[in-house]
């Protein structure tokens, strides 16, 4: 198990060094991972990974705001935002990890 | 979408793999995001977001049932942010 924060490149590595696919192979497929959901959220639709958890979409209605630098009210269109529901699995696993400070 | 569609999809988008090899990635994947947040690491994916462990503070809650103070510990629970272009492309739809 490698040490310190994960990436794309840490992910092809793994799936180079247990598939044996090549490099190239391996980090395209990590790439299609990502993009596949993506696009799946792009399209409105909810993404449930079992024992991970859920990427859901939120519908945000229109606000007034306001300019922080000019004061000047405005309207805040409606937005659609992904948020992420982490599985109790995850939950757990998270808990027991030994706080470093 | 549940993770065999995803499995089918990746498939689909590259047909020389076998059937098994894109199941492997995808719990891969998956697998070593748990193991990061796990060790207390962030996992992070340009363009896509960030997964990281974000500490809830001790707190003292209710039980809703009794109105009782309870002393709730803290705890650590994990955090998605959605990246700038994932942000983008699910806002301009519709």
């Amino acid at each position: 198990m490698r040490k310190g924060t994960l990436t794309r490149a840490g992910l092809a590595r793994e799936i180079f060094e247990q598939l044996g696919v090549s490099q190239q192979l391996a980090s395209t497929l990590v790439d299609q991972v990502f993009e596949e959901i993506a696009e799946r959220l792009a399209n409105g639709e909810v993404v449930r990974i079992r024992n991970f958890g859920r990427f859901i979409l939120h519908r945000k209605g229109m606000r007034l705001g306001r300019n922080p630098n000019t004061q000047v009210e405005a309207v805040i269109k409606p937005r659609r935002v992904v948020s992420f529901r982490s599985s109790n699995n995850l939950k757990q696993r998270v808990n027991s990890a030994p706080r470093d400070e | 979408m549940n993770r065999s569609d995803l499995v089918k999809r990746i498939q689909k988008a590259y047909p020389d793999l076998h059937g098994v090899e894109a199941d492997r990635v995808v719990r891969i994947v998956f697998n070593e995001i748990e193991e990061a947040l796990a060790r207390g690491d962030r996992a992070e994916f340009r363009g896509f977001g960030s997964f990281s462990v974000r500490l809830r503070p001790a707190h003292t809650g209710r039980n809703p049932k009794t109105g009782a103070a309870v002393q709730v510990p803290e705890k650590s629970v994990p955090y998605f942010r959605a990246g700038k272009e994932l942000r983008k492309r699910v806002d301009t739809e519709e």
